[in-house]
């Protein structure tokens, strides 16, 4: 186990070497030179000279280089240039919102995701089946933006019943104490009741659309994962015991055709931390996304560099502890053997 | 002798034109029997043919100049003048969406020939040679993987600036490492493979094994994977667009339609339901085609 993990940390740090080679080379890579995409080009040679020795620009490539890994060593990610703000800082207030939501989602999508997976498996072939899965196809296939765009349509305009953007109204967000930067919490913890239904309120529609997706996909990994283990011979066992049907499938099949689920499900919650880039937009919800977008349209190399390196790693995090959840769910699987 | 032997093979090239001939032919009688049973690639074969149509005629059916503002006449609903009425600046949708037709199957099919082709080239290199080549390969692709597909356009738009090719640049990369992973799994699995060996016995080049002995092997996967990275790609683009960091304002692009007209949703809320629409009908039509073709490809699934 221990073994496991060193290597798989070796792994990481592996491919964190790789993604930071990725965003310091972007600067390198930009046509002309970063400092003129970032002044533009009526900036004057004073001024760009001045953001060249800012960002190290002037000093040989393995220097610049070294002095990147140092600082990033160090959670160092340089200042945004628009904000002036350290990009770490940036990252801390908030990555919060974006967790917050992606939470919501990936429970939205997990408790109808598998629901939905295993009604299908059931009535195989039958029209709830049909319905679920065409259904989940429209999911995948569905524009996310433009999702969200029609939920605020229908439950803020046509029926106003839930609000559109940021993640609370804004005279109760004066009020609340910013102690862990999750709304939920703050304002239970402050025991501000109003304020806690107020950021309920503002959190449905961001994940419902985020979790969609992930709803979909879920859906239809549940399904297929959960035919297969019903054709296995111990279900067969289990319907002769005289079992019936329930218990056959909520003791014997489904914790054993949770293992390719979980796999998508790590998955989509590594994506979801920082890909919640276009329901963020949607919703002006102030997390990594909006701020990531907002850093690219003004080619604001810092943050994007920080943001990236961070979202790699998340993810890289995040499927660690899936796999590590295998051994809990399949104990077949010996984490770390080679051999099995 | 000369002549002799360029008879022979002429012979036989006939003998092969014609076994070529009818395998085509079984397979197209069972390419309809196979349609039968996957109503859905009808339906997505439909659909995609009607857009190809549109986008063909797109100057015909289109009924004003997608691109032409008219403020006077701004933000009308339906009518029989504009078919589903007109956005911020007056511009007609309906010509617009039709408009919009040509670039969103301009980028499904650019971007995903692109990440096709540098995808099969690498997956190749690096299962067939393997070592270092391999490991250098995988790992970049791998690095490609840990982020989510937007974000990852998203730098590369950063790199590039922003514009409509770029665009399809960025969505093109992003989707290399797909293909390049089925490609190497295949390669991997044929290349111990005895006609491979055999192949190379007799002393054929590295790049006719690839093409004659490997790749035909590993086409199943790639046509499935390609045809749901269209949808894949049409989508991803359009975010890009709907972020504002895709095609250029004014063009009569999907997404950037939904961005313009996102303020308006309240006042002209089919200035955003139609661009849309249109998007997901596109995507599905892939991915119900893909789905498909799936099935009928692998028959180990069913």
């Amino acid at each position: 186990m221990l073994a496991y993990l060193i290597q798989r940390f070796l792994s990481i740090g592996l491919s964190l070497l790789g993604v930071s080679l990725l965003v310091f080379f972007m600067v390198h890579l930009i046509p002309g030179d970063a400092a003129l995409a970032i002044l533009g080009e009526r900036a004057t040679e004073a001024s760009l000279a001045e953001l060249r020795r800012e960002m190290g620009l002037d000093k040989p490539l393995y220097q610049q280089y070294a002095k990147f890994l140092w600082d990033i060593a160090h959670l160092d990610f340089g200042r945004s240039f628009k904000t002036r703000q350290p990009v770490i800082e940036e990252i801390k207030r908030y990555f919060p919102a974006t967790v917050e939501l992606t939470f919501a989602a990936m429970a939205f999508s997990i408790l109808f995701g598998i629901s939905a997976g295993i009604v299908a498996a059931i009535y195989r072939g039958k029209f709830l089946d049909y319905f679920s899965m065409s259904t989940s196809l429209a999911g995948i296939s569905m524009p996310i933006f433009w999702l969200g765009l029609m939920l605020i349509l229908l439950f803020s305009h046509v029926w106003p019943i839930l609000p559109s953007t940021q993640r609370l109204d804004a005279i109760l967000d004066l009020d609340i104490e910013h102690r862990t930067g999750f709304y939920l919490i703050d304002t239970l913890l402050m025991g501000n009741f109003a304020a806690f239904r107020n950021a309920v309120a503002h959190l449905i529609l961001p994940a419902i659309t985020l979790g969609t997706i992930p709803l979909a996909i879920i859906a239809r990994m549940t399904r297929s994962s959960l035919l297969e283990v019903l054709n296995q011979p111990y279900i067969t066992t289990a319907y002769a015991k005289g079992l019936s049907r329930w218990k056959v499938i909520g003791k014997h099949a489904l914790k054993n055709s949770m293992v390719p689920v979980l796999t998508i499900i790590g998955l989509e919650f590594g994506y979801l931390m920082g890909g919640a880039i276009l329901t963020e937009y949607i919703f002006s919800w102030p997390g990594l996304g909006s701020w990531l977008r907002d850093a690219v349209e003004a080619r604001d190399i810092r943050p994007i560099q920080g943001g990236v390196l961070f979202v790699a790693t998340i993810f890289m995090l995040v499927n660690l502890c899936v796999d590590i959840l295998y051994a809990y769910f399949d104990p077949r699987i010996r984490i770390g053997d080679e051999t099995t | 002798m000369k002549h002799e032997t360029t008879a022979s093979t002429s012979r036989e090239g006939q003998a092969l034109a014609l076994r070529y001939y009818r395998d085509a032919a079984t397979r197209f009688r069972k390419a309809r029997l196979q349609a039968a049973r996957y109503p859905s690639a009808v339906i997505g074969v439909s659909i995609i043919l009607f857009f190809v149509i549109v986008a063909i005629f797109a100057p015909l059916i289109a009924t004003h100049d997608p691109r032409q503002a008219n403020v006077v006449e701004r933000l009308q609903g339906s009518s029989a003048e504009h078919y589903l009425g007109t956005d911020g600046v007056g511009r007609d949708l309906f010509s617009r969406i039709v408009h919009g037709t040509r670039i969103s199957l301009k980028v499904g099919f650019m971007a995903t020939a692109f990440s096709l082709g540098f995808g099969t080239l690498f997956g190749a290199i690096a299962g067939y040679y393997g070592g270092w080549l391999d490991n250098v390969i995988m790992r970049a692709m791998d690095i490609m993987l840990v982020m989510p597909s937007i974000l990852l356009a998203m730098v590369i738009v950063t790199i590039l600036g922003q514009s409509l090719t770029n665009a399809i640049i960025a969505v093109s990369i992003v989707y290399i490492p797909q293909y390049a992973r089925i490609l190497r799994a295949s390669v991997l699995k044929v290349r111990q493979l005895d006609y491979v060996m055999a192949a190379k016995v007799i002393g054929a080049s590295d790049f006719r094994i690839l093409t004659r002995t490997v790749l035909p092997n590993c086409i199943a996967p790639l046509i499935v994977q390609a045809t749901l990275g269209i949808g894949a790609a049409i989508l991803d683009a359009a975010g890009l667009s709907f972020l504002g960091l895709g095609a250029e304002i004014g063009e009569p692009e999907w997404g950037a339609m939904l961005n313009e007209n996102r303020n308006f949703i309240r006042r002209a809320p089919l200035t955003v339901t139609a661009p849309g629409m249109a998007i997901f009908l596109i995507v599905l039509a892939f991915n119900l085609l893909g789905d498909a073709l799936r099935d009928a490809l692998d028959p180990q699934i069913n």
